[in-house]
C-alpha cells in the first residue's frame, strides 16, 4: 500500500494547514518585495498590484549582495564541516563505548546551549579581538561550530544508538579494525542521519543573527547582516526589507528544497528500518 | 555656488589626503535617508582623497549595541562611528573619542550652538553633525479647515486635545492625533519625557532623588493615556516613528507629534498622500515651554581606537561641510538637505524655497536648550533624555511601564509607583546621591 493511500484525510489537512500557516510569512515577505514602500504598508493590504522591481534594484546599487552571499555559505558550510568532524568521533565514542558519565556529559552539553548569547558576548568579544578574530571568517566558523556542536553530537548520538551494537562486534570479529568499521560499515549506514544533521546545522549557521551581527564589520558579514542594513529607524523601509530578506532566504531555500528527502530520510532513519 | 567653492573642498582634501597615504576607513552607521544620501555621494570624496569606505550599515538600535561593544571594549573595528548626542558626551568624557579641530574653512561657528554643545564634553567637540532635529507638531490644513479650527503657532496641550476630539471620526478610520506608544527610551519616552517637562516634571531633583511618582508625572500620563485611547488610531502601543510616518502619510492622523526630521518625509510627494494638505508648527507646551520640543542629532565620531584617524578625519571635515549640504541640494533636491545642523542651510535660498517647513523646524531646533529642559532647575542635561549612562535601561523600562499603561494592562498610578522605586534603585546602586 502506497503511503499517500495510508494518510487520513483529517490528519492530511491539518498537515496542509499548518505548512501554509508556516508559509505565508514568506509569500508575504516576497509579496512585499514587488510593491513600492506606501504599497508594503497599505491597509487593507494590497493583494492585487502592478509588481515592481525598483526595490531590488534599490538594494543591489547599495549593497554587495554577493560579498553576503558567499560570506554565507562559506561560514554556513564551513563551520558545518568543522562541527561533523569533531562530532562523529565524539557520538561514536558516546554511543558504542559509553562510560558513567556520557549521559551527564552530554546534558551537559546541551545546557550551553540554555544560556542567553548576550551574557557571554563582552568575554567573546574581547577573546576575539586578542587573538584577531573579529570580522574573519574563520572567527565566525569556529563561533557557530561551537555553537551548534552540542546539537550536532546530540544528533549524531542518537542516531548512532539506534545502530544494533551487534553490528560493530560482527565487524570487529570479522577482522575489521576500529578505523575500517566506522568508515567502511558505520559511516554509510548512519549517512542519511549525518546528511540531515548536516543540513540542519547549515540552516542554523545561515539564520544566526546575533554572533554574525556583533562579531563582523565588513569583511566576514553574511547575509543577516545584510538584512539588518535596511531595516531603518525612520522613513519607509518594509519593501526594501523584504526584497533584502527574500534574496537572503532564496538560496538557502532552494537548498532546502533539492535536499528536502534527504533530510526527511534522516529523520525517519534508522539501521534496522 | 558654486562651482568654485566645490572645486576648492575638494582641492582642499586633496590637498590634505597627499599629507596621508590612502587608506580604507571603516563606517558604522544607521540605514536613514541622510546617510544613503552620504553613501551615494561618498565616491566624490574617494576620488578626490584616493582613500577607501567600507559602510556598515545597521538598523538603529542594532547599531547602539554593536558600536557599544566595539567602543568599551577597544575592539576597533570602525574608524567612524554614527552615534547620538545622548552617548557623545558620555563617550568623550570617557576619552573614547578623539576631539575634532577643524580648518578655519570648516567654518565651524557656522554649525547651530545648541548643536555645538550637544557634542561636545569639557569644551571639546567630539562628533561632527550631520542632522539635528527637534520636535514639532504636524497638522491636515485640510481637515483644520474643513472643521472651522485654527492652529495656534504655539499650541498647548489642551487645545491638542480638544482639536483631537473634534477631528476624530473613528468610522473613516481618521483619528485626531498620532502619538508615539511603542516602548523605549527613544520611542515612547521620546515624547512622554517632553510630555512631561511640559506638564511641569522632571526625572530628578536637584539631590538626584527620583520625582517620578509625583503630580506632573499623574497629570502627563493620564492626559497622554485618555487623549490616545479617545482619538488615536488602534495598536497605539506598536507605533513608533515608522508606524505614525505611515498613518500620517496615508491620510489617517489629523495631527502628529514628532521630530522635525518627519517634515521631508511628509513633504515626499512619491510616498506621501498628504504632502500639499500638511502644516507645521511647533511643539505643544503646558505650564512651561521648558523642554517641550527634543533635541536630538545624528552625528559622526572618531574612536581613539581607529587606526586611519587622519582620513576618518578628513571624510568627518567633508561630509559635514557646508559644500557638502550643498552638493546634496545639488544631486537630490534641496527639499532633502540635512536639516538642523548650519546656519548657513537655513540662508540658503534654494532651501527656503523649497522646503516650507524650513523655518518651523530652525525655530525648533533652536528653542531646544538641552541644559534647561524642565520648569525646575535638574542636576543633568538633555530634554528627553537624561545624559547619564544609566539611562538607557531605565528610561527603557519606564518607557515599557508606560506602555502597559497605555494598553490598559496596568493602571497609571501603578506604572508610576513601579517606576519611581526602579528608578531610585537605580540612581542609588549608581552612586549619584
Amino acid at each position: 500500500m502506497s503511503l499517500r493511500a495510508k494518510s487520513h484525510p483529517v490528519a492530511g489537512t491539518i498537515a496542509w494547514l499548518a505548512s501554509l500557516l508556516m508559509f505565508f510569512p514568506i509569500f508575504w515577505t516576497v509579496l512585499a518585495s514587488f510593491k513600492t514602500e506606501l504599497g508594503a504598508i497599505a491597509t487593507p493590504p494590497e493583494l492585487i498590484f502592478t509588481p515592481t522591481l525598483e526595490n531590488y534594484t534599490e538594494i543591489l546599487s547599495r549593497a554587495d549582495y554577493l560579498s553576503f552571499a558567499m560570506n554565507s555559505v562559506v561560514v554556513s558550510f564551513g563551520s558545518t564541516v568543522l562541527a561533523l568532524l569533531i562530532a562523529v568521533p565524539a557520538a561514536y565514542a558516546m554511543a558504542f563505548y559509553p562510560t558513567k558519565r556520557t549521559r551527564s556529559t552530554l546534558l551537559w552539553m546541551l545546557s550551553t546551549k540554555m544560556l542567553p548569547s548576550v551574557g557571554v558576548l563582552v568575554p567573546i568579544y574581547l577573546f576575539a579581538r586578542n587573538v584577531g578574530l573579529l570580522d574573519t571568517r574563520t572567527g565566525l566558523i569556529l563561533m557557530y561550530m561551537l555553537m551548534n556542536l552540542p546539537i550536532v553530537v546530540w544528533m549524531l548520538f542518537t542516531f548512532f544508538k539506534e545502530m544494533p551494537k551487534a553490528i560493530i562486534e560482527a565487524c570487529l570479529i570479522d577482522g575489521a579494525s576500529q578505523w575500517q568499521t566506522i568508515t567502511m560499515i558505520l559511516l554509510p549506514l548512519v549517512l542519511p542521519g549525518i546528511a540531515s544533521t548536516a543540513l540542519l546545522n547549515v540552516i542554523l549557521s545561515w539564520n544566526e543573527a546575533f554572533w554574525s551581527l556583533n562579531l563582523t564589520a565588513h569583511d566576514a558579514a553574511p547575509l543577516t547582516a545584510f538584512i539588518a542594513s535596511f531595516s531603518a529607524p525612520q522613513g519607509l523601509f518594509w519593501a526594501k526589507l523584504s526584497a533584502a530578506s527574500t534574496m537572503a532566504i532564496a538560496p538557502i531555500l532552494v537548498f532546502g528544497w533539492f535536499s528536502q528527502r534527504q533530510l526527511v530520510r534522516g529523520l525517519t532513519f534508522g539501521a534496522v528500518k | 555656488m558654486r562651482l568654485s567653492h566645490l572645486l576648492a573642498g575638494a582641492a582642499m582634501l586633496a590637498v590634505s589626503a597627499t599629507a596621508a597615504s590612502a587608506a580604507t576607513i571603516t563606517i558604522a552607521t544607521v540605514n536613514n535617508g541622510d546617510m544613503i544620501k552620504m553613501q551615494k555621494l561618498s565616491p566624490k570624496w574617494e576620488a578626490a582623497t584616493g582613500n577607501k569606505i567600507n559602510w556598515v550599515v545597521l538598523e538603529e538600535n542594532v547599531l547602539r549595541q554593536r558600536v557599544t561593544t566595539d567602543i568599551s571594549t577597544k575592539g576597533g573595528q570602525f574608524d567612524i562611528l554614527t552615534i547620538g548626542s545622548y552617548e557623545t558626551p558620555i563617550w568623550g568624557k570617557l576619552g573614547w573619542l578623539v576631539p575634532l579641530e577643524f580648518p578655519a574653512s570648516y567654518d565651524v561657528n557656522d554649525v547651530f550652538p545648541g548643536v555645538r554643545d550637544a557634542l561636545s564634553a569639557g569644551g571639546k567637540l567630539y562628533a561632527a553633525p550631520f542632522y539635528a532635529e527637534s520636535s514639532f507638531t504636524l497638522y491636515r490644513k485640510d481637515l483644520f479647515d474643513a472643521a472651522g479650527l485654527k492652529m495656534p503657532a504655539t499650541p498647548t496641550y489642551q487645545e491638542l486635545a480638544g482639536f483631537a476630539d473634534k477631528l476624530t471620526d473613528k468610522s473613516k478610520e481618521q483619528y485626531g492625533i498620532c502619538l508615539r506608544g511603542k516602548a523605549g527610551w527613544g520611542e515612547n519616552m521620546a515624547f512622554v519625557d517632553t510630555l512631561v517637562n511640559g506638564f511641569g516634571g522632571q526625572w530628578f531633583d536637584m539631590k538626584w532623588n527620583a520625582t517620578i511618582d509625583t503630580k506632573p508625572w499623574h497629570d502627563a500620563l493620564n492626559y497622554y493615556v485618555d487623549l490616545l485611547h479617545r482619538d488615536g488610531p488602534p495598536g497605539v502601543t506598536g507605533n513608533g516613528f515608522n508606524e505614525n510616518l505611515a498613518l500620517f502619510t496615508t491620510g489617517h492622523c489629523a495631527m502628529w507629534v514628532d521630530a522635525t526630521s518627519a517634515a521631508g518625509l511628509v513633504y515626499d510627494k512619491s510616498s506621501s498622500q498628504v504632502w500639499d494638505k500638511t502644516g507645521f508648527t511647533a511643539a505643544p507646551h503646558g505650564v512651561t515651554s521648558n523642554g517641550t520640543g527634543w533635541f536630538w542629532a545624528w552625528a559622526m565620531a572618531v574612536p581613539t581606537t581607529s587606526k586611519n584617524q587622519d582620513a576618518a578625519k578628513s571624510f568627518l571635515a567633508w561630509s559635514t561641510s557646508k559644500e557638502y549640504i550643498e552638493l546634496v541640494g545639488q544631486t537630490f533636491g534641496y527639499t532633502v538637505l540635512p536639516p538642523g545642523t548650519r546656519i548657513s542651510t537655513y540662508s540658503n535660498p534654494n532651501y527656503i524655497k523649497a522646503a516650507p517647513f524650513a523655518e518651523t523646524v530652525k525655530a525648533s531646533v533652536l528653542t531646544a536648550d538641552i541644559t534647561k529642559p524642565t520648569m525646575n532647575p535638574v542636576p543633568y542635561v538633555g530634554i528627553q533624555y537624561v545624559a547619564i549612562p544609566e539611562f538607557q535601561a531605565m528610561g527603557t523600562e519606564v518607557g515599557q511601564l508606560v506602555s502597559a499603561a497605555l494598553a490598559g494592562q496596568i493602571t497609571v498610578d501603578a506604572a508610576l509607583t513601579k517606576a519611581q522605586a526602579s528608578v531610585s534603585a537605580t540612581i542609588e546602586q549608581a552612586g549619584y546621591k
